[in-house]
């Protein structure tokens, strides 16, 4: 799973030489085509990318039919009722609309997936480019700093970090919506253990790349150094970036729910798939439907992201055909 | 091979410290120790003054660092509260073997864990045990029978295994094998603590109450290892050495388990080698669900006190295990495989 660090892509070069499996008709097409042809045709990753779809259909098109108010009305007279016709997936200890929950806690858990991944991949290219292009006593340190981190367990830092953290945003306000102030922590501290993969991957691709004769030529050219980093560099190592984001926004959404489970993540009203399931298992027996739907649409995200990851992988980088 | 192990060493040390810098400086924002000593009435005012002194916490943090590394007995400390330094301090430092005193329960860290640590080592070895058993069965039979109709189910199942949060996992576990199976009247799993108390810490009771825990730690790994035995093996089933050992008319038998699977099982060590520290930490959701009295537990209720010298010596100890298990695993493969040198 590992040998995405193998040697830099070249795009501009790759045309038909190394796609076997994909005959063009006519004029070359371009790398990105040929990878976007390789996709369509891996099975899993097109049955992940439905799913996928579907998901996202669901928490967008749920929140016309339920508003946010609903998904936070307690009714104390209803508490724990099993699914029926009126509450599709039951209700929870106040009388919430588990469904309707979902829903919302879906926009939160996909959110921070999302958001979790941007900073973790901000991070790590940042610090995989400059490690990678500067090298000596750069990135001696840097990589010293990466390995450290790396060492440490991440649910351990992650645990650590989220109370490290804590209490310490309050509410805010956004699109006309309240949210936690944990929701934004939690996504922080994410995206701060999660990017030391990558780091490693980037410096890799960095250190050899910087060597080639098109970066030789740019700094001929007296282009400043950042434009070199940013410009000319990384776009000639973004497949690698693109599967690890992808996969890391399956890690992320992973992350989220156990740091939930475990209490410390997304704070009460704000739901999230995993603070759902916070304390859900005192219900174990009692009242299923508590943990089982949430804990579904986990599963689901993850699986179908992870699908989507592994035919990118395949896609991108026909020769790290691994399995 | 000597002077190979030795510069890993040197190098672990700064590694080491690094972390325990970074570790120590999350550490001091975990809330605060105090206010959870007086129970119910948290000390105030003075008092709360006056234990902050003992405990040390009135330090600056580098200065708490130090002693938390090499201890504070070659300084006078003021612990009357009257400005004047009259005793030296009583800590001799993690360096010096003191892994220093809980804030909460006012015993030697080195016990707390030292209590914990077979209850998870236990669980750890024998999920070990299950996910390589497992994992190797499963990645054979899945590689010798490439695409086939198992093979895809197998994969699709590896991929579903992979992608399901522990906690789910354990939930649907205890609902099918203890909730349902005791309302169909089938023997079912307890889903709490290591033993019934009511019987005692007997061999039985363990394996027993033990099975869910294991299930639960094992299924993620299984599923990721059995891909990587299947991908390795593929790989060395097609090698002309196997070929060779077909055509001098070996049994398959043999040629598979004796021929290919040594070759193809190299990459499980490594990630055995990287895995198994952290199989320390894995547990920290299976303890918390299961009441499994752990280290991960250890963890988990000290943070909520912010008891940072219980935190620190179980961060520290895993830390250790991480670094001292990746020299181990690279000194392993040398004599797995003699086509690996390093200079």
């Amino acid at each position: 799973m590992s040998s995405m660090a193998g040697p830099a892509r070249r795009p501009t070069l790759s045309t038909t030489t190394e796609s076997g499996d994909v005959q063009t008709k006519g004029g070359a097409l371009s790398p990105w085509r040929l990878a976007w042809r390789r996709f369509v045709r891996h099975r899993m990753a097109m049955a992940g990318a439905v799913i996928l779809l579907l998901l996202i259909v669901y928490v967008v098109v749920g929140a016309f039919i339920f508003s946010e108010a609903y998904a936070n009305q307690t009714a104390t007279f209803k508490r724990l009722q099993p699914p029926s016709w009126e509450h599709p997936f039951g209700t929870d200890p106040v009388g919430r609309d588990v469904l309707a929950r979902t829903i919302y806690g879906g926009h939160i858990s996909l959110s921070i997936g999302v958001s979790a991944m941007l900073v973790s991949v901000v991070v790590g290219v940042l610090i995989g480019a400059i490690a990678g292009y500067y090298g000596g006593a750069i990135d001696s340190i840097l990589m010293r700093f990466t390995e450290a981190v790396f060492n440490i367990p991440s649910l351990f830092l992650l645990i650590v970090m989220a109370k490290f953290f804590s209490g310490r945003i309050p509410t805010v306000e956004l699109f006309g919506r309240s949210f936690s102030g944990s929701v934004i922590v939690i996504i922080v501290v994410i995206g701060l253990t999660s990017w030391m993969y990558l780091a490693r991957i980037v410096r890799a691709n960095y250190l050899s790349l910087k060597e080639r004769e098109f970066v030789l030529a740019a700094r001929c050219l007296g282009v400043p150094n950042w434009r070199i980093i940013t410009f000319h560099i990384l776009p000639n190592t973004l497949a690698p970036i693109i599967v690890t984001a992808t996969l890391g926004v399956a890690a992320a959404i992973l992350s989220e729910a156990y740091v939930s489970f475990l209490g410390l993540g997304v704070q009460p009203p704000t739901a999230s798939w995993g603070n759902m399931l916070d304390g859900s298992y005192v219900y174990l027996e009692s009242a299923p439907w508590l943990w089982f739907f949430p804990g579904l649409l986990i599963v689901l995200t993850v699986l179908s992201i992870n699908f989507v990851g592994d035919g990118l992988r395949d896609a991108l980088d026909p020769r790290s055909l691994t399995k | 091979m000597t002077r190979y192990i030795i510069r890993r060493i040197l190098q672990a040390i700064p590694l080491l410290f690094i972390i325990s810098v970074i570790l120590f400086a999350l550490m001091m924002n975990m809330g605060d120790p105090l206010a959870t000593l007086g129970g119910r009435q948290p000390p105030r005012g003075e008092d709360r003054l006056r234990l902050a002194r003992q405990l040390g916490l009135d330090q600056p943090i580098y200065m708490q660092y130090v002693f938390w590394l090499i201890g504070n007995d070659w300084m006078m400390f003021d612990t009357t509260g009257d400005g004047a330094p009259n005793a030296y301090g009583t800590r001799r430092g993690i360096l010096r073997g003191d892994w220093g005193t809980s804030l909460v329960t006012r015993r030697p860290v080195v016990e707390m864990i030292w209590q914990r640590l077979p209850n998870t080592l236990l669980l750890m070895g024998t999920a070990q045990v299950v996910i390589i058993v497992f994992s190797l069965a499963i990645g054979v039979y899945s590689a010798l029978r490439q695409y086939s109709v198992a093979d895809n189910v197998i994969t699709t199942g590896a991929f579903i295994g992979y992608s399901m949060p522990i906690f789910w996992l354990a939930l649907m576990l205890m609902y099918i094998f203890a909730v349902n199976f005791k309302k169909w009247g089938l023997p079912y799993f307890p889903t709490v603590g290591m033993y019934d108390p009511a019987v005692g810490r007997t061999f039985g009771q363990v394996v027993w109450h033990m099975a869910l825990p294991v299930a639960t730690l094992s299924v993620t790994a299984i599923a990721a290892y059995s891909r990587y035995i299947r991908a390795s093996m593929l790989e060395v089933i097609n090698q002309d050495y196997i070929r060779t050992a077909r055509s001098k008319g070996l049994p398959e038998r043999l040629i598979l388990w004796r021929h290919a699977l040594k070759n193809a099982s190299l990459p499980l060590v490594t990630l055995i080698g990287l895995d198994l520290p952290l199989l320390l930490a894995g547990a920290v959701v299976t303890e918390r669900i299961f009441a499994w009295p752990g280290m991960g537990r250890l963890f988990l209720d000290h943070v909520e006190r912010a008891d940072y010298p219980v935190l620190m010596g179980i961060l520290m100890l895993v830390s250790v295990a991480v670094v001292v298990f990746q020299i181990l695993t690279d000194i392993v493969y040398t004599y797995l495989d003699p086509r690996i040198r390093y200079s």
